[in-house]
């Protein structure tokens, strides 16, 4: 007997990436972001989502993307990772699938970089490839990054997490 | 217990809302509902909350019964034990306490044997200390031990494929010691029937952070080690100045808030000064350090040119007052502070995170944190440069060597080196009791103790001491910490306000609080001046 799986799926630029449902507690729309100055880049914010306070993870950021200057309203998913529950901030949501095992392979080749480092694997679909997303690989990374971009790996791999440059309007003091 | 901080935070909402109106019908519900909220509030914190006495009371029991067990001698001493915690938490730390109790007897604390080879008192002395900080309980640990090696930490780290022998290298001292908090992960040399393999390290952190806290620790190897823990009050509601800077609102615990300085324009520019490099303001008689919050947070700030009026929030961390400033200030609110997610507790700028009144989140500022964080900023600044021994001097004035201590949390004073007498390190063990005061043996007499304000007089370290004779008798004033000798001229910028003080310089690139030593002891401890004392013992 075949086993399936359901992935909650969305895009991040040309990557289209799934999470399995039982992690996925709802989707929401754009929300208002409170920053956190400080904080790796990847963490992109607080947001209140019914008086709990929910860190926001871009993913973009996490995989090395170029932020998005296009899209103002990106989608929230939110999702538990642990006992936590973070939002990731992604393009577009796509559909529920409903995938095979068999069709699951280990990381593909084409996927390089951090990347790798996120994806539990990839099913191979009619005509594109869906990325599992390994959450707790992901929250883990964006809590290890800096916000100059190089992320010492516990495990002893050094990882380059491109992060984009940041419009930081530095003043000169006032005195 | 989460529905009252929630009621909190809806009514906060519906003042917000009804603040804009004027129907009456609305409003007097409204202040109704105000004001049961808030004694609901204050009802149910009362009811929750237990003193930490509780759980510390079988803790002395615990490390005889376990020092006892290891041939140690220990002696136990506890701080702030009617420091107040809500009940489930208190349950949740007796575990994690106790375990790191028994680390403390079992791999910190040495053998008489050794402890005589180095020098310390046989007895080892362990010590708690809790308190109250903006919204936080404090709990922390410090024996006078043999401290965590951070190199032999990295190197079990590496032993363990937990890092490589590279990243060995890189790494600063304390980033290896945190690598104990990683599960599975142990130095101990032998394994003892009490600890286990003083494993647990991993669990009692995340036990802590379970409960929204975060834990550090600090050591010096042979000295000691020791352990901080900080665990946010649930249902704590406090009440909390809000700030902008950058755009973005921040809380700041009115606990902490001593007071609000606007300077318009033209005042600022006279007002704030730059000495030695550090944005200072003179604040009737005192020299306030001051830090800009835009600055800490690396963001952008509304009045780029410093031209416009100048907003500076003074706020106490520890005994040294400083001074922030913001882009505007607020109104003062009562907020539910909410843990700040995992991730972002290691940032020391953040106590916390809370729902405003209009439903955005707003970041609560660790005011501790960016009174440290602003010390490395300011001294970073002139790290490039050679920092000057002294200050330059004024044509014609004295020039005089001071002696440069720390007193409690980060103050630091001056002391005319032709007032001191003698600098003794002086172990904690040796302090007694006469007459009702304390004092040490000292060279075939007594010699009475003062401490510096701020000094803590329980702690596991060695003392540090200036003696001084006044009148024929050998007084010692107990600091921090002894730092250095300067020399610098004489001009004091202002006149102090309390006994001894005679005002405040920068010395250093810090600012430093100039200390007449005779007048500081004898406002101390008059009886001891008297000329013709009746008490006849020394």
């Amino acid at each position: 007997m075949q086993t399936t799986h359901q992935l909650c799926t969305f895009f991040l630029a040309d990557l289209f990436v799934g999470l399995d449902v039982s992690q996925v507690q709802e989707v929401v729309r754009h929300q208002t972001l409170t920053r956190v100055p400080l904080a790796p880049g990847s963490l992109r914010g607080l947001l209140n989502l019914r008086g709990q306070i929910v860190l926001t993870i871009d993913l973009r950021r996490c995989f090395g993307l170029r932020d998005d200057p296009g899209d103002p309203l990106p989608m929230h998913v939110v999702a538990l990772a642990g006992d936590e529950v973070v939002s990731l901030l992604v393009d577009r949501i796509g559909d529920i699938l409903e995938v095979n095992d068999s069709s699951f392979e280990g990381v593909p080749e084409t996927v390089y970089g951090t990347a790798r480092e996120l994806i539990r694997g990839a099913y191979k679909l009619e005509d594109q490839l869906l990325l599992e997303l390994d959450l707790e690989k992901a929250v883990a990374i964006a809590e290890g990054g800096s916000q100059n971009g190089r992320t010492p790996n516990l495990a002893g791999q050094e990882m380059q997490v491109s992060l984009p440059q940041r419009n930081t309007l530095r003043k000169g003091n006032a005195s | 217990m989460n529905l009252v901080g929630e009621l909190v935070l809806a009514r906060n909402q519906v003042l917000q809302s009804a603040a804009g109106q004027t129907d009456a019908t609305l409003q007097d519900p409204v202040q109704r509902i105000n004001l049961i909220t808030g004694e609901l509030q204050e009802s149910v914190m009362r009811t929750r909350m237990q003193p930490i006495a509780t759980v510390w009371n079988r803790l002395p029991r615990v490390a005889r019964d376990l020092a006892l067990a290891l041939g140690k001698e220990v002696r136990l001493t506890l701080e702030g034990k009617d420091t107040g915690l809500d009940r489930s938490i208190i349950e949740s730390i007796k575990d994690p306490l106790t375990h790191l109790l028994r680390n403390a007897l079992d791999h910190g604390i040495e053998t008489p044997e050794v402890r005589r080879q180095r020098g310390k008192p046989i007895e080892g002395h362990v010590h708690l200390r809790a308190y109250h900080e903006g919204g936080q309980v404090n709990i922390e640990m410090s024996d006078d031990g043999g401290g965590i090696d951070p190199q032999r930490v990295g190197l079990k780290a590496v032993e363990r494929g937990l890092l490589s022998r590279e990243q060995l290298g890189r790494l600063a001292e304390r980033e290896l010691l945190q690598m104990i908090f990683l599960p599975g992960f142990s130095t101990a040399e032998k394994v003892t029937d009490v600890s286990g393999r003083g494993v647990g390290m991993d669990v009692v952190k995340t036990n802590i952070e379970k409960l929204g806290g975060a834990i550090d620790v600090q050591s010096r190897p042979g000295q000691g080690t020791a352990v901080r823990i900080k665990i946010p009050l649930t249902l704590a509601i406090i009440p909390a100045l809000l700030v902008t800077a950058g755009g973005d609102r921040y809380a700041i615990p009115q606990a902490s808030l001593l007071e609000l300085v606007r300077l318009e324009p033209g005042e600022a520019r006279g007002r704030m000064e730059e000495l030695c490099g550090m944005p200072v303001y003179r604040l009737r008689g005192t020299l306030l350090p001051v830090v800009y919050l835009n600055r800490l947070l690396d963001v952008e700030t509304a009045d780029p040119s410093g031209l416009g009026s100048v907003t500076i929030v003074v706020l106490q961390a520890g005994s040294r007052p400083f001074g922030l400033v913001v882009d505007e200030v607020h109104d003062t609110q009562e907020i539910v502070v909410k843990a700040l997610a995992r991730p972002l507790r290691s940032i020391p700028l953040y106590a916390g995170a809370t729902i405003l009144g209009d439903g955005r989140v707003a970041l609560i500022l660790d005011v501790v944190g960016l009174a440290q964080r602003a010390r490395v900023v300011s001294e970073g600044r002139d790290a490039s440069a050679a920092a000057p021994k002294g200050t330059p001097s004024e044509p014609g004035e004295v020039r005089r060597a001071l002696l440069v201590c720390g007193g409690g949390e980060e103050q630091r004073v001056a002391i005319q080196l032709s007032q001191v007498q003698r600098l003794e390190v002086i172990p904690s063990s040796a302090v007694e009791w006469a007459d009702g005061r304390q004092v040490v043996q000292y060279r075939g007499g007594l010699l009475s103790l003062v401490w510096l304000d701020g000094v803590a007089r329980d702690g596991p370290g060695p003392l540090h001491v200036i003696v001084s004779s006044q009148e024929g008798r050998l007084i010692g004033l107990v600091v921090g910490h002894i730092f250095d000798t300067v020399e610098a001229g004489s001009a004091v910028q202002q006149t102090g306000s309390r006994p001894g003080l005679l005002g405040s310089a920068v010395i250093q690139q810090r600012v430093t609080d100039l200390i007449d030593l005779p007048a500081l002891l004898q406002s101390a401890r008059p009886d001891l001046f008297e000329a013709g004392s009746l008490s006849g013992r020394v």
